[in-house]
């Protein structure tokens, strides 16, 4: 039973990513006086990618071609791990939190290995500045998710916020910190301004989308909707570990109907806040984002320290 | 268009393994004896394994030296018969493998503990030999990269037989250094242990030097040897202190001895300084990134993947099973100077062009957190929390044996590479995914082990380490506690980096377009036994990163030898979960990871993978419109390792200068333009020259005592004379 509702939620997580995605560029639009597209569009746009002929550039190799699928494979993987509705996940016994960071990385391996398939100076320049604004990224992340795993003796990621679920309501400042750290790693590893702008027409600016030029049709639908499962899943875990309350800690009918509100009005409320950070920012120039994540790193060690020193013992 | 590609790879693959089977299998037919006497070998080792039980382990082991030792002399004959070289030597060496593994495998299954004195050496102390766990797990370590070397080798060393160099001298230095190796795991007393030390620096600094007609490589193996030798001076005064406070040079004696923390200290930096120099730790690495690429690209393999196991197998024996109790001040020590290694280590590695040199830097990362390992453990058990220390040392002899099988799975991936398109400069490859394709796939499982991804082995011996310093609440003190965190983050930060440096290194090397005429016309031509050698790493990297569980549970065998305490929950779940601390603490069950993976992968595949109605179309890549794209506008190594020189500038001594010409008085038509990059380890200038300038002036002045003049000498000894005279009264 818990395995099967397991797999619907990981169903849920992966059908409705592209529905979050479209949720944000709506608010984008509004947040810019511009008409927004309907919040369907981000499923009309895989749909017809899916079904467009694939191009696939002179000289690729199998990395190229396997690469989009090892990245959406990893992506649903990694959905699966992390509680969205509910807590006492099964699959989280299988793959912790160090192991949810570890697809992340193999994802981005993989990504940064096709960018330099083909042999074009953008693939690579996206390669080399993903991969460097990620090795900076992921410590901040195995930092803030380590405040997480020490203060609540676990490493799994379902059993942690079940733990914090059931607590009394503290604020504990090492999680305020770790959880400000987080957030800038989400900003950062989604492609979002100050960042990285995936909106952008000049190639010279471009992180995440000059790795991916050269991929069309299938292909690319792939990449992107891998992109919006992480999109998806770095908001829900700030939503969940710092904001636990609502999740369903039984897999009751009830318990569920909560979870499902509840998750819904926390990544309304998480959105409305990235993108009105959006709106008021500017994208640094690509030498600034080290300051950006040294800083989110310095965060997470905060949120660290803050615990193994004031809240333990 | 992907099912081609893919088959085509499976489809080599497939051919190689067949050609493979089909020649032994030829070979077999052709001589009827070989087979008799494998089955009679067989045969017989079984039947003695049946009735000697643990006890097998030493004589295993003894053999295994033995065949290390016969290749090497038998090898002394092929300068006349090179064949004797490919053929006889490296068999010797399989067998010697076979044999350690199974020596090794016995002890460290059976937790034996036997001990032998062999009636040679000093008149007052034979040479005392004894196997346990750790000597076992360590032998095995040596055998399994001793295995590959020796099916990877024959056709490698084919190089070397049209050349000036003797192949006497590398057939002999290779026995030497490898029997060495297996003896310093034996020894079981300070005198024989030095003997076996010696033997092992000594044969490969010839190894190292083997190409000497380059005064770089001469370099690289004086500084190796000088390294070596002072590393050695210090292990042998750690021994001293040990023997001073105890009555004998055996191991046995030395356990007994009783020291005050004070001497414990001594002998416990001095030991620290004599292996971390012989592991390459920060700051006494320097030696490890020159000498490693000299060396013949299998003996490379054998000296980074296994030589620097041999020094942490000294520190682990020294620390854990000599010195006895561990106070928590050597925990910092250990811990600080593990994670400079691995952060420093793959700093300096993004950094480099050399592929070979490149490899080097990054063994100096996997020590570094190899030592990380080590360093906790040593903090949980001086903090009363054996079991938590178990963790702790388990994480480091995992990643020790995982850092062995891929980072000799790259350096032979390195040899085949080098040795085809004669380039040894990164930046000059290029495009090789389509000229060696099933190398590509195992220099690719390589670089993700390497990079601690998952499913593969590396990942695991980074988790248990993560997980051992996520026990931080456990420590009393609050100082400690915020320490062990920071390290933890730079173990993270050297983990991101190392992925940043793979991607670099399969990018430029495999991927793109040739970026040289030899990178261009590189020999398709791969061979079944180089790639059979490889095979079996790449085969281990991923055995290991699915099925962790029983490593882990053998290796936890091993810590309850050696320092009575094991994990109590490991196998509480079943063979096929790994949960070191308890299970609700953490699990990990790589194979579920792994079949997930290939589950999702398979259905995405299957549902949005388009039909044959809409197939694929090759076009040219994007040019912006320019038209004609050439592998000079291709990324180069420097160019994608430049954000990092930019950001992390504080580490490194850079220097970089841009020569333009002109045509023209102003300089403003260019006509050429040479940039000039070199990127230099910062602790040569910190560490090092100092350490030379002292050393000289120091000299100098010492050496005013030498007058020249035999007055003032005889002088000199009348006044010791008097002063000792003194002394003893």
């Amino acid at each position: 039973m818990a395995w099967l509702l397991n797999l619907l939620q990981v169903i849920l997580f992966v059908a409705t990513a592209p529905l979050l995605a479209g949720w944000i560029k709506k608010l984008k639009c509004w947040s810019q006086n511009r008409m927004a597209p309907s919040v369907l569009q981000p499923y009309r746009d895989l749909f017809k990618l899916i079904r467009k002929e694939t191009v696939v550039a002179e000289g690729a190799s199998w990395i190229f071609h396997m690469a989009p699928y090892i990245i959406f494979s990893v992506a649903v993987l990694a959905a699966a791990i992390v509680p969205l509705v509910a807590v006492q996940l099964p699959t989280a016994r299988l793959a912790d939190v160090i192991v949810l960071v570890g697809f992340f990385a193999l994802a981005r391996f993989f990504q940064a290995l096709a960018g330099l398939d083909i042999g074009t100076a953008f693939g690579g320049m996206g390669s080399s500045r993903e991969m460097t604004v990620a090795s900076l990224a992921e410590p901040a992340m195995l930092m803030a998710v380590f405040t997480l795993a020490v203060s609540m003796s676990t490493t799994n990621l379902s059993a942690a916020i079940a733990t914090l679920l059931h607590e009394p309501l503290t604020i504990r400042p090492s999680f305020v910190f770790a959880g400000l750290g987080l957030a800038l790693v989400a900003v950062a590893e989604t492609g979002c301004i100050p960042v990285d702008n995936p909106a952008t027409h000049l190639e010279l600016t471009m992180i995440h989308e000059a790795m991916i030029l050269e991929y069309s049709g299938h292909h690319l639908a792939l990449i992107e909707w891998a992109a919006q499962i992480r999109m998806m899943i770095y908001a829900v875990l700030l939503a969940n570990i710092f904001m636990p309350w609502g999740l369903a800690d039984n897999f009751g009918l009830a318990a569920l109907g909560w979870g499902m509100i509840a998750i819904l009005v926390k990544l309304v409320g998480i959105t409305v806040v990235l993108v009105l950070a959006e709106a008021v920012l500017a994208k640094m120039r690509l030498f600034r984002a080290q300051h950006f994540l040294g800083f989110a790193y310095l965060l997470a060690l905060l949120g660290m320290l803050t615990h193994v020193i004031l809240e333990v013992g | 268009m992907i099912r081609n590609l893919v088959a085509t790879t499976i489809r080599q693959t497939r051919l190689k393994a067949r050609q493979g089977l089909s020649f032994a299998s030829g070979e077999l037919k052709s001589h009827p004896q070989v087979l008799i006497a494998l089955t009679a070998g067989l045969v017989l080792v079984s039947a003695y394994w049946g009735i000697e039980g643990k006890d097998a382990a030493l004589p295993f082991s003894l053999l295994a030296v033995a065949f290390s030792l016969a290749s090497g002399f038998l090898g002394l004959g092929a300068d006349r018969h090179p064949r004797l070289l490919r053929h006889a030597s490296f068999l010797l060496l399989g067998l010697s493998g076979i044999a350690g593994l199974l020596g090794g495998g016995t002890a460290l299954i059976g937790r034996a503990a036997v001990d032998l004195s062999l009636p040679l050496g000093l008149p007052w102390l034979d040479w005392n030999l004894h196997i346990d766990a750790l000597s076992g797990f360590f032998l095995c370590v040596i055998s399994v990269v001793l295995l590959a070397v020796s099916v990877f080798g024959p056709h490698y060393v084919r190089e070397y037989e049209h050349g000036t160099h003797p192949l006497s001298l590398l057939a002999l230095a290779t026995g030497l250094f490898i029997a060495g190796m297996q003896l310093v795991l034996l020894a079981a007393d300070a005198f024989f242990f030095m003997i076996a030390w010696e033997l092992m620096s000594v044969a490969s600094y010839f190894l190292v030097a083997y190409t000497h007609e380059h005064a770089a490589n001469r370099h690289a193996a004086f500084i190796y040897l000088l390294m070596a030798e002072i590393g050695a001076l210090f292990i042998i005064l750690a021994y001293g202190v040990l023997v001073g406070f105890g009555d004998g040079f055996t191991f046995a004696a030395m356990k007994q001895a009783t020291l005050t923390p004070l001497w414990a200290s001594v002998a416990f930096v001095l030991a620290l300084i004599g292996f971390g120099m012989k592991a390459g730790i920060v700051p006494l690495h320097a030696w490890l990134p020159e000498a490693h690429p000299v060396a013949p690209s299998h003996i490379s393999a054998l000296m980074s993947g296994v030589m620097l196991k041999i020094a942490v197998y000294g520190f682990i024996r020294f620390t854990f099973d000599l010195l006895g109790d561990l106070l928590w001040q050597w925990g910092v020590v250990v811990l600080v100077l593990g994670a400079a290694s691995a952060v420093l280590g793959v700093l300096y590695a993004l950094m480099q062009h050399n592929l070979k040199r490149l490899l080097a830097y990054h063994s100096v990362e996997n020590i570094g957190i190899i030592f990380m390992g080590l360093g906790l453990a040593i903090l949980f058990y001086s903090d009363g929390h054996p079991t938590l220390g178990a963790i702790g040392l388990i994480a480091a002899l995992c990643h020790t044996l995982n850092h062995a099988i891929f980072k000799s799975l790259l350096f032979l991936g390195a040899g085949v590479i080098l040795q085809r398109s004669h380039e040894s400069d990164i930046e000059r490859m290029g495009g090789l995914i389509h000229r060696m394709p099933v190398t590509a796939v195992l220099f690719l499982i390589g670089c993700i082990s390497i990079s601690a991804l998952p499913p593969f082995n590396g990942f695991v011996s980074e988790w248990l380490t993560y997980q051992a310093a996520l026990q931080v609440s456990a420590l009393d003190s609050g100082v400690l506690r915020s320490f062990v965190p920071v390290t933890a983050a730079m173990l993270a930060l050297s983990g991101g980096l190392a992925a940043a440096c793979f991607v670099k290194v399969f990018g430029v090397v495999f991927l793109g377009k040739p970026r040289s005429h030899h990178a261009q016309h590189t020999r398709r031509l791969e061979s079944s036994a180089a790639i059979a050698g490889m095979g079996w790493l790449a085969g281990l990297c991923l055995l290991l990163g699915v099925l962790p569980t029983p490593l882990v549970r053998l290796l936890e065998g091993l810590t309850v030898q050696l320092t009575g305490s094991g994990l109590p929950e490991t196998a509480s779940r079943g063979w096929m979960w790994l949960a070191p601390v308890s299970a609700d603490t953490a699990s990990y069950a790589a194979l579920g990871v792994m079949l997930a993976m290939g589950l999702a992968w398979m259905l995405s595949y299957e549902w949005l993978h388009p039909g044959h109605e809409h197939p694929e179309r090759e076009a040219y890549p994007w040019d912006c419109g320019f038209g004609a794209l050439t592998p000079r506008m291709e990324y180069t190594a420097s160019a994608f390792a430049m954000p990092f020189r930019r950001i992390f500038a504080d580490s490194f001594v850079v220097h970089e200068e841009i020569e333009k010409q002109s045509a023209d008085a102003d300089g403003l038509k260019v006509t050429g333009i040479r940039y000039r990059l070199h990127v230099s380890d910062l602790l040569w200038r910190w560490f090092y020259e100092p350490v030379e300038r002292w050393l000289r002036w120091s000299v100098r002045h010492i050496g005013r005592l030498q007058t020249g003049n035999i007055r003032v000498y005889l002088g000199y000894s009348f006044f010791t004379l008097i002063f000792l005279l003194w002394v003893i009264s």
